[in-house]
């Protein structure tokens, strides 16, 4: 190996006017254009960006794992002294793997189903070190202890099904570590994990990348996480790098007016909650036919004539880069976002007299049962009970599988529940008749979580939108159905032009508003919605946000709001519920649950979710909750939290803790608070 | 596993049972029978009393559920009847032509997976080039062109080049071998084509499929030979769904291939098929619907016992 001799000060990699193109169907798409940066040895480098902002394409670049055929890349790309895309092919898949290793988003479908997780770590060991078998597997051993995984030498043995999501993300970070490489990409590493395991993978990388001096580059849309993390971040929006520097300086003054607006559209957990969500308005332009001059500017509220020219990238005030003309404004504090909100009141119409009321419900899935054995179910839902007064919004958090979409679809009726009773403007929906049935379904509604699946994608708007008006027949002739669906495509602030597109021709968030569209037909009283933001982007996710909340005030809405974020619930829920493991830990109004929760559960939830301020997260030592969700197979005796609760004790095993209102208007379900 | 066996071979009976039934009634609702057939088939002037006693003989008058039960209790003895052309026991009728058969089925499979499993990879590795070209002309071709008339071709250009044809009587694998081969390699090779394009094209999309997975771009990202990311990663995964087809094709072939039979001169259960059929020989049509069917649920457990050993996801008992 004769490498040139490396000045310590050289950056470990170096990315030099980076472009990215992709030919499809519809024309060339440039997904990344004029992209540098560097990252230093040991470096913690976060790549922020909305989903098509080319952030992972930059990622694929520098490993060059782009599809051969459509992606073609263009620039330099100089890893510890050598320039990747000189490379040949065989040289380049020494580098993989060895020095530049890469962690995957979904965990779920990036290790090989087919083959032992030992064989996938150590493969990586015999071809790159070309270590026996023996010492690849030792190797794997002390990996996996590593990463966290008990009883790791069985643990090798297993298929990847075997192990759990975060488990398996644990497993995808063994495999990056193995040939202690000097890089390692990870490519929305937490997302698709809880908020309790998300902590635990954050912090293992963090101290992992500290321990063995791994320059470290994220690339995620959370910008909690990037706080947790980074040293310093890049802000990208469409294709291009709007905004650099370190990740105090981006945070606390932020020198691009995208990065400004971005920060404010989060909810947060550590502020006050605002009136109403501050948004970017407008959509992320198409790639394949970008605006001239400044990306951001259609959808930039300090807009100037300037702005039809392309910004440089120029050096701000603050030692951070921005590609914007008006930086040094911005600087001087000349340029800030007005509050959009108008401070408009949250709906507090709320009547008295429960709209929706949930008692004992109880819902178990049977396990196909095997000859001769017993018949096992699934306690997806045990003893849930709250109620939802007309015009208010419940939000119902909690991890994946703690059966907070399934209460939704039992409300829906879209499962028969097992027990207890649903009971919704006097009609006990367990036992209704069809004809009364039907008379109900019109009043709940549902807004789905994917708003790429649940549209039909061989419908038009107009067609989706004006299903229920025929098959209610809400609307007297198709004259005045096409003026219905004009009218709820304006409410939900779209052009009735579009009511001629069909579902591919929208984005994301226009999609969305389609579904709630499609909701607001039938004129419910309750609309379910089952992660109704989650799979949008946070610019867009602030603007559903604020339009369901424009629809409640307006029309005396009441919603469930089924969610894992706990920032978002916060914002649009008045009281809260959450969900652990099927049973209800806590109900209580939005405030106290955020300011003084009582269940340990709860505690742990909010404790987990990171906040996108770095000196907040820097600065608090991490107090992780340990374990992972219990099996449904084998659940736990007593309370359901106590294999991961801090306070648990004897009791805690063996008594099932009654929800209690400790407080007026509190309730929770813990012996020991 | 073994309790997941047992329990499924258990669960063939009421299947074949339920083929019983359905074979044995159907059979007695078309109208004619053997008798006449044998008799009046040729047009022979034969008296009612004559038909009637032949079929007292074959125990043809007696009523339905007595004719159902008795097959039914000597199948369970392992006794298939007598053939009510030939008179020779049904299981001696269909072991004659099972062997040769289920030899054809074999070589056809063995031909079939040989070439189909490097040719879909192939077109997968190489997609929209010229040899990506190639294999989906030639396994559309063995899509389309029947069978039959691709075995009629065949003997017609070893005849035409080679002023040869294979030999026509069967002579057993443990007799002479290669007499064996020399006949049945060109039938195995006529269904063999058409068994090979249907497993090429199901390996070369669910390949593609397999390479789009997100955990082939792990293995890349590893630096994992290109070589190994294909055969160890990629294939293997690609192949689970080919199983499945293949198995299903294989048991097609036993009893499936009537016209192919004819053209090779072989005889085999699809010419017994077709004989005992327009012989309206019940007892021999019962025994070897009975088999095809045994043969069917049989090598669909086959299938499935194979999925479990293949994928580590698929466990039976646990």
């Amino acid at each position: 190996m004769s490498r040139p001799v490396q000045a310590p000060a050289a950056p470990l990699l170096e990315v030099e006017d980076l472009h990215v193109q992709f030919e499809t169907s519809r024309g060339i798409v440039r997904a990344v254009e004029g992209l540098s940066f560097e990252v230093g040895r040991g470096e913690v480098v976060a790549i922020v960006g909305e989903s098509g902002s080319g952030k992972s394409v930059s990622a694929l670049a520098i490993m060059r794992l782009l599809p051969r055929l459509t992606g073609r890349t263009r620039g330099r790309i100089t890893f510890d002294g050598r320039s990747l895309l000189d490379l040949g092919d065989e040289e380049m898949r020494e580098i993989r793997g060895r020095d530049i290793s890469m962690i995957f988003q979904e965990p779920m479908t990036s290790l090989n189903p087919l083959l032992t997780i030992g064989l996938q770590i150590t493969e990586p060991l015999t071809i790159h070190l070309g270590m026996t078998a023996e010492q690849a597997r030792a190797r794997a051993v002390e990996l996996l202890s590593l990463v966290g995984i008990p009883d790791p030498e069985s643990r090798l043995d297993q298929y990847p099904h075997q192990f759990s999501g975060g488990m398996r993300q644990r497993v995808m970070i063994a495999i990056g570590l193995a040939c202690n490489p000097k890089l390692v990409i990870a490519d929305e590493p937490t997302t698709a994990l809880d908020v309790t395991i998300q902590a635990q993978i954050l912090e293992l990388m963090k101290d992992l990348s500290r321990k063995l001096n791994i320059a470290l580059i994220v690339i995620t849309h959370n910008l909690g996480v990037v706080a947790r993390y980074a040293d310093r971040v890049i802000v990208m929006y469409a294709a291009k790098m709007v905004e650099q520097g370190r990740a105090e300086a981006v945070f606390h003054e932020p020198r691009h007016p995208y990065t400004m607006g971005l920060l404010r559209s989060v909810p947060r957990l550590d502020r006050p909650r605002g009136m109403r969500l501050e948004t970017i308005e407008g959509l992320v332009p198409n790639l394949t036919n970008p605006p001239p001059g400044c990306r951001f500017a259609p959808r930039c509220p300090f807009r100037v004539d300037i702005c039809g020219q392309e910004p440089p990238l120029a050096n701000a005030d603050n030692g951070s880069q921005s590609r914007c003309h008006r930086h040094a404004e911005i600087a001087g504090g000349k340029i800030a976002w007005a509050a959009s909100g108008t401070g408009s009141q949250q709906a507090q119409m709320v009547r008295e007299g429960a709209l929706l009321s949930v008692r004992h419900l109880t819902k178990h899935f049977p396990v196909r049962a095997k000859l001769g054995h017993a018949k096992a179910v699934v306690r997806a839902v045990e003893d849930v009970s709250f109620s939802i007064h007309p015009g208010e919004t419940l939000g119902l958090v909690g991890e994946s599988g703690c059966g907070k979409t399934t209460v939704g679809r039992l409300i829906l009726r879209l499962e028969q529940p097992t027990g207890g009773e649903i009971e919704f403007d006097g009609i006990n929906l367990v036992k209704a008749s069809p004809a009364e049935m039907q008379a109900v379904r019109r009043k709940i509604q549902v807004i789905f979580q994917d708003p790429y699946s649940s549209l039909n994608p061989r419908m038009t708007v107009g067609q989706i939108i004006g299903e229920p008006l025929h098959v209610y027949k809400l609307a007297a002739d198709s004259a005045a159905a096409t003026a219905r669906v004009a009218e709820l495509l304006n409410q939900v602030g779209l052009r009735p032009e579009l009511a001629e597109r069909y579902p591919h021709q929208l984005s994301g968030g226009q999609r969305q508003r389609v579904g709630i569209a499609r909701a607001l037909a039938m004129e419910p009283s309750f609309i379910v919605c089952d992660e109704a933001v989650s799979a949008l982007d946070v610019s867009i996710q602030g603007q559903i946000i604020n339009l369901l909340e424009d629809l409640q005030r307006r029309l005396g809405l009441a919603y469930l709001f089924i969610a894992h974020d706990l920032a978002v619930v916060r914002h649009i829920s008045m009281r809260v519920v959450v969900m652990y493991f099927g049973r209800v830990m806590e109900v209580a109004d939005r405030d106290t649950i955020y300011r003084n929760a009582l269940h340990p559960y709860t505690k742990v939830l909010l404790d987990a979710a990171p906040v996108p301020d770095p000196t907040v997260e820097k600065a608090r030592a991490p107090r992780l909750i340990q374990g992972e969700l219990p099996s449904h197979m084998a659940p736990p005796t007593g309370c359901v939290f106590n294999t991961r609760c801090p306070m648990a004790t004897q009791e805690c095993r063996e008594t099932i803790p009654p929800l209690v209102e400790k407080r007026p208007g509190h309730w929770a379900a813990c012996i020991k608070v | 596993m073994l309790r997941y066996t047992i329990n499924r071979v258990l669960l063939m009976i009421p299947t074949l049972l339920g083929v019983a039934v359905l074979v044995f009634f159907m059979l007695r609702v078309v109208p004619g029978d053997i008798v006449e057939v044998k008799l009046r088939g040729d047009g022979g002037n034969v008296t009612q009393e004559v038909i009637d006693s032949e079929r007292k003989r074959l125990g043809l008058d007696r009523p339905l559920l007595t004719q159902f039960g008795e097959w039914m209790v000597n199948m369970a003895k392992g006794d298939f009847g007598i053939s009510m052309w030939t008179e020779r026991p049904v299981m001696e009728e269909i072991m004659l032509r099972l062997e040769l058969s289920l030899q054809v089925a074999l070589m056809a499979t063995f031909i079939a997976v040989l070439l189909a499993v490097p040719m879909g990879t192939l077109a997968a590795l190489f997609r929209d080039t010229w040899i990506d070209y190639l294999v989906r002309i030639l396994t559309i071709g063995g899509l389309s062109i029947p069978s039959f008339w691709f075995g009629m071709l065949l003997m017609l250009s070893l005849l035409a080049f080679f002023n040869w044809l294979p030999p026509i009587t069967f002579t057993p694998i443990y007799v002479d071998p290669w007499e064996n081969f020399k006949q049945l390699i060109w039938p195995a090779m006529a269904v063999g084509y058409r068994y090979c394009s249907v497993v090429a094209r199901m390996i070369r999309s669910s390949l593609l499929e397999v390479l789009n997975e997100d955990y082939i771009r792990t293995a890349r990202a590893k630096g994992v030979y290109e070589k190994l990311v294909i055969s160890r990663h990629a294939l293997r995964n690609a192949l689970l769904p080919a199983i499945t087809v293949i198995g299903l094709e294989f048991t097609f072939l036993i009893g499936g291939l009537v016209v192919t039979e004819q053209v090779f001169n072989l005889n085999g259960i699809g010419q017994l098929f077709v004989q005992s059929v327009s012989r309206n020989d019940f007892m021999l049509i019962q025994g070897m619907v009975m088999l095809i069917a045994g043969f069917y649920v049989f090598v669909n457990l086959i299938i499935d016992l194979l999925y479990a050993v293949f994928d580590p996801r698929i466990r039976y008992d646990t």
